[in-house]
């Protein structure tokens, strides 16, 4: 096991490495300079302001430079926004995103598990019927469309939470359900077609058989069971919150790297584009490479077989 | 003897996407106090579903239309699903098909063992493992101590039926009902769990319904069998009876495709052509009458009822009526006969 | 045990049925496996519904010059922000009046607007007819969706093939391509995809097939690793038929299944893309109407206008639930198992 996540932990870096080249060159591809909007600059002043984000190197040169910093936890240096250095830029900006981030996926995940859980135990009533569109309804509705929608009535028309503001948790709730809603429909369908699966199984008739109640049957064998594969998909999920609350946080002015990130887009800062892409990157291996660690641990099967998948 | 479980003329539905489908017309059966009684039948004739509807396990898709199944002197029919409850893996319990499925995949095996008593007894989870530990050393586990702890996958098939069956003994209940117990392992793995069920027998009691559709097994362990097809039973008796005097055409057919050690080059084994009926729209007449090279003409019209052909041994053919030619079996039924007659001269039974 | 019923002695005769006579006769007719599929995928409601719905959608889309009242671009400040009328009919919603300073005020009284003058689902704040830019907003999202559909076709089917067929050291350096393009969040990727190319259709459509794909490819391989060995393939195989042909003849045929759901799925992502960039305003450029510009508009206006946000944010909503619903019932139908 410790030797199967060394190798994935090898492999993430990798990974990294090779997004971030592929990041770094796209960039330079890009036509005319980053200060193209910035008419006002005499050609010596731009010639000064290039040689100041060493720009005038030649573009191999650049890479290295950029490169070698990113292996010191450099992620280089805005072009807007004060000149901040990227990390510092990110790591003012993590505490929200992560607050509403891991918000919406635990309200999502746990509802969606119920949800998931009691249409399979109702399965083809009209409780499963409600489920089942109540779960659609959140893996269909763009995340931006239900915040728009959460702010025109929550916010704007019945005042019951701040239209866009950024300061207590109140604030948080009307972005953390906007984001909730695909956790909650995907982990809900999840839930129930594994549940259904379970359900119909020969271990849970022989726990019938023992004299199991209906609810003792499903509390004692069929959720854990269950449970497990729902692990698989949270990974996919976190990254969706992750992506999905960069318009989100937008909508509701939420200072988090997502707003920052289409900031940066609009405004053509592209070191902080690249570090952002690197540092979503990086957040979606490492959460994949959690859950599937996870997995390991609570799946016997695994955890006790030859150490690791493949 | 005592009848410890009597069903009378039980009758389940299933309603399916195509229509509803009778899957048990009419079937009485009982189960004396002690005993092993073999319920022997193709796949699909009903005999799973018979003895689910005993425990009343069944899908949720199937109805008990019409029928008593007597407990001791108690509608099990009659009974709450709480009531229920309390008789499942105590009083009445079942071994399963599949030991590679009936696990409990994320449970240790300890655990699994000592659920039942936990739910039916009045034990410390402590004790409840200790009692546990003890049946998976009867049900021959080695090292039972240290394979608590482990789960489902690292047994093999036939160390899971084990555990299965520890399961299902560990409130050594009165009745055990074991679905095609050894179909899903190996020859050799079989006659160990045959023999062990016999063995547990023995040592705490318990009558037993063996269900399968392979006559071979049954001859090992079975005092009573009864033949079921499409349904319903065609014949039931004591084991020699099925074995060595069989009336119904449909168990001759299953006992001349199987192989006894009797079996030379010119007596080739045969199979029953065709396949069971569509239960969807059962037959007028015998539901065998299809696929029955003795069949006749009454026989498609009308069910033939039970005729007795000793104070154990019935058959629903109407070979049997008395006005019904006189047909010839065949050859290796016939040599079951010869064997009977020398049997019936040689010991007094 | 019972008494013996009388029946007449003629009846007793024996049949003398020879031993193979048996019939084996079939319940039901058999159906082909399409007709199969057809059939679940019909009686299912919830999907027929969604399957009509999409089909109207379609066909509106296609005929969007001769079903659109106005043209989507033509802006008419005179009539700038006009509430939704339908002819003079007095539906509250749709009777083109407003609510200013408390008061219900006939806003196209106000502008003067001719008697016959109406807009279904009123104008834009550059008096752009609404119903016009939903409905070009709506084709556009489709365009964009069958687009986008078809370049992951043409990368993830032959891609899928070929990792699953040749399999060993090319499908290993296949699937590390694929792990690291999957590494990346899709949305990151299409926004880079995005600032690097310029705005526009063609820009969308190229940015999410290019992640798209990869969820394609992934199912073909598993599926081509199955289908290779099956026995009609292996004979294929002895018999000498060229890679090529076997992959058409065969391969395709037995992944059209897999293909059909994964692109029904395929479609709303595209959907969702395309709406999530011209929302933060990098996809489609002005004047151009898509349903995520659309939206965007309407929030930035829904404390006084709120009929601008609604229109949008309800077609987006029912074209991603009915292509969803659809690929659930198409997956269904395809794949009995699936279901319950």
């Amino acid at each position: 096991m410790t030797k199967y996540i060394l190798r994935r932990i090898l492999y993430l870096f990798l990974t990294l490495f090779i997004i971030a080249s592929i990041t770094f060159f796209l960039m330079k591809m890009l036509p005319g300079t980053p200060f193209t909007n910035q008419n006002r600059l005499s050609p010596e002043q731009l010639a000064i302001v290039k040689a100041q984000y060493g720009l005038d190197q030649p573009v191999f040169i650049q890479y290295l430079r950029y490169m070698g910093g990113l292996f010191q936890g450099n992620l280089g240096t805005s072009f807007q926004f004060n000149n901040e250095p990227v990390t510092q830029l990110i790591g003012q900006r993590l505490a929200p995103s992560m607050q509403i981030g891991a918000q919406a996926m635990i309200v999502g995940t746990v509802l969606g598990i119920l949800l998931g859980a009691v249409a399979a135990i109702r399965k083809n009533t009209w409780v499963d019927t409600l489920a089942t569109f109540i779960s659609i309804l959140g893996l269909s509705i763009p995340s931006f469309v239900l915040a728009v929608l959460l702010q025109f009535y929550l916010a704007y028309k019945w005042q019951i939470y701040p239209v866009a503001l950024w300061d207590n948790f109140q604030s948080s709730v009307l972005p953390t359900l906007a984001l909730a809603a695909l956790p909650l429909g995907n982990v809900a369908r999840f839930m129930r077609t594994e549940m259904v699966d379970v359900m119909s199984s020969d271990y849970i008739e022989l726990a019938k058989s023992k004299g199991n109640s209906n609810w003792q049957v499903v509390t004692k064998h069929a959720l854990r069971n269950s449970l497990i594969p729902v692990v698989t998909i949270i990974g996919p999920m976190a990254v969706s919150v992750m992506t999905g609350s960069m318009v989100v946080e937008n909508i509701f002015s939420i200072p988090g790297i997502g707003e920052q990130f289409v900031k940066s887009i609009t405004t053509n800062d592209y070191p902080t584009i690249m570090g952002l892409t690197i540092f979503y990157s990086f957040l979606l291996i490492l959460v994949i490479l959690i859950v599937d660690i996870l997995y390991g641990l609570i799946d016997p099967r695994i955890r006790l077989g030859n150490g690791g998948k493949e | 003897m005592e009848k410890i479980l009597d069903v009378k003329n039980l009758n389940v539905d299933f309603s399916t996407y195509n229509g509803t489908v009778h899957a048990i017309r009419g079937v009485d059966f009982h189960l004396n106090s002690g005993e092993t009684l073999a319920i022997v039948g193709e796949s699909g004739s009903g005999k799973s579903v018979t003895v689910r509807t005993v425990l009343q396990l069944m899908a949720k898709n199937a109805k008990i239309t019409q029928g008593e199944i007597r407990y001791h002197d108690e509608d099990l029919l009659k009974k709450s699903e709480k009531q229920m409850d309390d008789i499942r893996g105590n009083k009445i319990s079942m071994i399963f098909q599949d030991p590679m499925t009936s696990l409990d995949p994320t449970m240790t095996i300890g655990k699994q063992v000592a659920e039942p008593l936990l739910i039916h007894n009045k034990v410390s989870k402590a004790d409840a493992l200790k009692r546990a530990e003890e049946v998976l050393r009867l049900v021959g586990i080695p090292n039972p101590k240290a394979r608590m702890k482990d789960y489902p996958h690292q047994f093999s098939g036939g160390q899971r039926q084990r555990i299965v069956i520890a399961i299902a003994i560990v409130n050594y209940p009165e009745i055990l009902i074991a679905d095609e117990p050894t179909t899903a392992l190996d020859v050799t793995v079989q006659a160990q769990i045959i023999d062990l069920l016999k063995e547990l027998q023995q040592k705490i009691g318990t009558s037993i319904i063996f269900i399968t559709h392979d006559l071979g097994v049954v001859a090992g362990i079975a005092d009573r069998v009864a033949v079921m097809y499409a349904g319903k039973l065609v014949e039931y008796g004591n084991v020699d009876e099925i074995f060595y005097d069989p009336q119904h055409p449909y168990t001759w057919g299953l006992l001349d495709s199987m192989p006894t050690l009797d079996t030379d080059d010119q007596n080739r084994l045969n199979s029953i052509p065709g396949t069971p009926p569509n239960l969807l729209n059962p037959p007028k007449g015998d539901a065998f009458a299809p696929r029955n090279a003795y069949a006749m003409e009454i026989d498609e019209e009308e069910q033939p009822p039970f005729f007795k052909v000793s104070k154990t041994h019935y058959a629903a053919t109407w070979l049997l009526h008395p006005d019904a030619p006189k047909v010839e079996p065949p050859k290796s039924i016939q040599q079951r006969f010869e064997k009977y007659q020398q049997m019936l001269g040689g010991s007094v039974k | 045990m019972e008494q013996v019923p009388k029946i007449p002695k003629e009846k007793f005769k024996l049949l003398h049925k020879k031993d193979n006579q048996a019939q084996e006769s079939l319940g039901t007719p058999s159906l082909t496996y399409l007709q199969d599929v057809r059939r679940r995928l019909f009686s299912n409601k919830v999907a027929t519904v969604c399957l009509i719905l999409l089909g109207i959608m379609v066909l509106i889309s296609v005929f969007a010059p001769v079903v659109a009242p106005h043209n989507p671009n033509t802006q008419r400040v005179e009539y700038s922000n006009l509430p939704p009328k339908i002819g003079n009919l007095d539906i509250p919603g749709f009777n083109g009046m407003q609510n200013m300073d408390g008061k219900s005020v006939d806003a196209y009284k106000a502008v003067n607007a001719p008697k016959d003058t109406y807009y279904i689902l009123g104008t834009d704040y550059l008096g752009r007819d609404l119903l016009s830019r939903i409905i070009y907003g709506t084709r556009l999202s489709l365009i964009v969706a069958v687009l986008a559909t078809l370049v992951d076709l043409i990368i993830g089917l032959p891609y899928g093939i070929v990792s699953g067929w040749k399999g060993g050291k090319v499908d290993t350096f296949l699937q590390r391509i694929i792990e690291i393009v999957s590494s990346v969040p899709n949305l990151v990727v299409v926004i880079l995809m995005m600032i690097i190319l310029k705005p526009g259709l063609v820009s969308i459509v190229i940015a999410i097939a290019l992640t798209d794909w990869v969820t394609m490819a992934r199912l073909i391989r598993a599926q081509t690793f199955q289908l290779k060995e099956q026995e009609y393939i292996l004979a294929a195989r002895t018999l000498g038929e060229s890679s090529t042909k076997i992959a058409t003849k065969h391969l395709i045929p037995n992944l059209s299944s897999t293909i059909i759901i994964q692109t029904m799925f395929t479609i709303p992502n595209a959907i969702f893309f395309e709406a999530f960039l011209s929302f933060i305003g990098i996809g489609i450029p002005a004047p151009n109407a898509s349903l995520g510009t659309l939206l965007s508009d309407g929030q930035k206006a829904f404390r006084f206008l709120p009929y601008q946000m609604w229109a949008p944010a309800l077609i987006l909503s029912i074209i991603m639930i009915a292509t969803n619903l659809l690929g659930d019932g198409l997956r269904d139908a395809f794949d009995p198992q699936s279901s319950d």
